[in-house]
């Protein structure tokens, strides 16, 4: 019994060190003052016009991008489902491949693709077409998102998907369903958990970001992400630093209580 | 006689190389209760995907009342499945389960809570509206399956293995269920199970299935008293399968001694198959009997005494209500009419082959 214990201590060790002690002490200097007095002044830090901006954006752009990912992922996700087993293995590798490349070359790649002397506009230019310029701007951030997070959409939903009995569906085709109804009442539903641990895993990253924002949108498109990151960095106030990033942790916990709230309520009764 | 309802015509199915329907021909009639039965693996579920219009046949066709339906769509078919492993929707509670055939026929609340109540009632599980199926245990699972097909009133209804998950008991009050129904709403039944005293109680037509080919068609009794095959004997019921010899009409040499039987038009010392029930032996004083023997092994079964006799080095199978304890000389005795001869087949893929023919 005992020896089984200690096999969690290494996990222990590390969750300790580096999950509980590093929280406790953003806790610690987000509700304290540089004389160490308790004080609620550097959650209140969030509610200045810029960075009330800066936050209103990094929701509307992870909004955004989780809602693009969704309408990207799912289709192809049951595209997959329904390929013989060789073929939808090798797709999926090809979209599990991006993912073994550094998150910060994938971004830099997009940087160097867009820029306006870039690859894609050296390419427009020499075909005589209109270039596009939007580096700099949040659709680069969004596009930026989107092709780094799609995985972590497809794959989740691609696995509930898969794993769906195709006698159920037999059987609501069976009843007198037809296609579309047969999607609607039983293979949506049924693939909900797959969707909500998507747009979990798409949306915390995108809201939190800073390196898509900075890469990609230059120092002319402020995101939350980037607005604590300065903060500990260029202003090396490690209080309000750490109060910011306490509203944005409590912010996303909330949301994802609400949609694990979601989720248990809607199981069959909401479609 | 009732006209022909669903006509299986050529009908051949393969997946990949495996040929799991070889242009397999069969017709059911309106009001019928027939079944496959048949080895694991030997095509029922095949048959009832491509009746229910979840697989195409490779070849062959299916018509409906005349109509060729190879190529419907499985919601525009006037049929509904019991599939074999439940496929329940897990999301949705019994009652929505019940209700969703009903539903997108945009019945109206009135009928389908009614329908939900009857159909619960039917199978014995009144009060489980409001549960979820993975909460229910897999016999009751099982019968909400049958009550979720049956409330849409189909005119006809597969069952695929449909009480396979029931206990004894449960089992035979819900064949009892399932006839009654059949019979009060008139639906036709096609039904599989690999249980041959399933097959023989609940059907008018048994289709005995092997490797894809259709082995007898026949009354549960013509199945039972004249097996057209080794295959068909071995499977239903328990028989005693003995390599013969036709001698002449009427007499077959079975382990070097000559037995008087009804079997005629063999060829002179044909080699044949001989198939005689455990039931139809008699056990005599040893000088009465045909053959001599020593009882070998001896069973209770409750109805009657299961016994195995040794003679001339075969172990022959007899159930008998007279107990004969081991190590007893007895005879052995057939009445000519409860053999039954059968041709020799030279292989297995010809034997499943021949008797298609
Ligand atoms: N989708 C499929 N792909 C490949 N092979 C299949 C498929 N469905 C069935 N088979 C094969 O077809 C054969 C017949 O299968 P089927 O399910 O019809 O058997 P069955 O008679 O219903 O058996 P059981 O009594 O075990 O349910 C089996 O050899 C099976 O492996
Ligand atoms: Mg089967």
């Amino acid at each position: 019994m005992n020896k089984r214990k200690l096999l969690a201590g290494p996990y222990l060790f590390w969750s300790v060190s580096f999950i509980i002690i590093p929280l406790f002490m953003v806790i610690y200097y987000g509700l304290t003052n540089d004389n160490g007095d308790f004080t609620l002044k550097n959650l209140a830090a969030m509610a200045t016009p810029e960075n009330l901006k800066a936050l209103g954006l990094s929701l509307l752009l992870s909004v955004i991008s989780t809602t693009v990912c969704l309408l990207l992922a799912y289709p192809l996700a049951m595209i997959l489902t329904n390929m013989k087993v060789g073929k939808s293995s090798f797709i999926v590798l090809m979209f599990i491949l991006p993912m073994w490349v550094n998150f910060l070359l994938r971004t830099l790649a997009w940087q160097n693709l867009l820029e306006n002397n870039g690859v894609i506009n050296t390419l427009l230019r020499f075909l005589n077409l209109p270039t596009i310029d939007i580096i700099n701007t949040p659709y680069a951030i969004v596009l930026g998102m989107v092709y780094d997070f799609l995985p972590f959409m497809v794959l989740p939903i691609y696995n509930v998907l898969s794993k769906i009995d195709q006698n159920v569906i037999s059987a609501a085709r069976d009843l007198g369903a037809n296609s579309f109804q047969t999607f609607l009442k039983i293979i949506f539903p049924l693939s909900l958990p797959g969707v909500i641990s998507g747009i979990t895993m798409v949306f915390v990253p995108s809201l939190t970001t800073f390196v898509i924002s900075d890469l990609l949108g230059g120092s002319k498109v402020l995101l939350i992400g980037n607005v604590i990151d300065q903060t500990f960095t260029q202003g090396s106030d490690w209080h309000t630093g750490s109060g910011l990033s306490l509203v944005l942790t409590i912010f996303i916990v909330a949301s994802m209580i609400l949609v694990a709230k979601y989720d248990k309520e809607g199981k069959g009764a909401a479609f | 006689m009732p006209n022909k309802l669903i006509d299986i015509k050529n009908i051949s199915k393969s997946f990949d190389d495996n040929l799991v329907l070889d242009d397999l021909n069969l017709y059911i009639r309106e009001n019928e209760f027939l079944t496959l039965l048949g080895p694991s693996g030997c095509g029922k579920t095949t048959l009832l995907r491509i009746l229910g219009g979840f697989e195409k046949p490779d070849q062959g066709r299916i018509l409906f009342q005349g109509k060729d339906i190879t190529d419907l769509a499985p919601n525009k078919r006037q049929l509904n499945t019991v599939f074999q492993k439940y496929a329940l929707f897990t999301h949705m509670t019994i009652a929505e389960n019940i209700a969703f055939g009903l539903k997108i026929k945009k019945k109206s609340k009135s009928y389908i809570q009614d329908k939900i109540r009857y159909a619960l009632k039917l199978v014995n599980l009144d009060g489980f509206e409001n549960r979820y199926p993975d909460s229910l245990s897999g016999g009751q699972q099982q019968r909400i399956a049958i009550a979720r097909a049956i409330v849409n009133e189909p005119k006809v209804l597969l069952l695929d293995e449909p009480l396979g998950a029931l206990d004894l008991k449960l089992r035979q009050d819900m064949q009892y269920e399932l006839i009654r129904l059949k019979n009060e709403l008139g639906i036709t039944f096609i039904y599989v199970t690999h249980d041959q005293e399933e097959a023989l109680t609940m059907s008018d037509t048994i289709v005995v299935m092997n490797q894809g080919y259709i082995q007898q068609i026949g009354t549960p009794e013509d199945i039972y008293n004249e097996p057209q095959n080794a295959f068909v004997a071995d499977f239903i019921g328990e028989s005693n399968i003995l390599p013969a010899i036709m001698v002449q009409d009427k007499l077959v040499q079975i382990l070097g001694t000559n037995f008087p039987c009804v079997d005629t038009g063999f060829g002179k010392n044909e080699p044949v198959d001989a198939v005689i029930r455990p039931e139809d032996i008699d056990l005599v004083k040893p000088e009465d009997g045909i053959m001599e023997g020593v009882v070998t092994h001896l069973i209770f079964k409750g109805v009657h005494y299961e016994m195995e006799v040794t003679a001339h080095n075969f172990e022959w199978l007899v159930h008998s209500t007279d107990m004969f304890p081991v190590g007893t000389k007895v005879g052995i005795k057939v009445d000519p009419f409860d053999i039954q001869i059968m041709k020799k087949p030279e292989s297995e893929d010809e034997e499943a082959a021949a008797a298609d023919e």
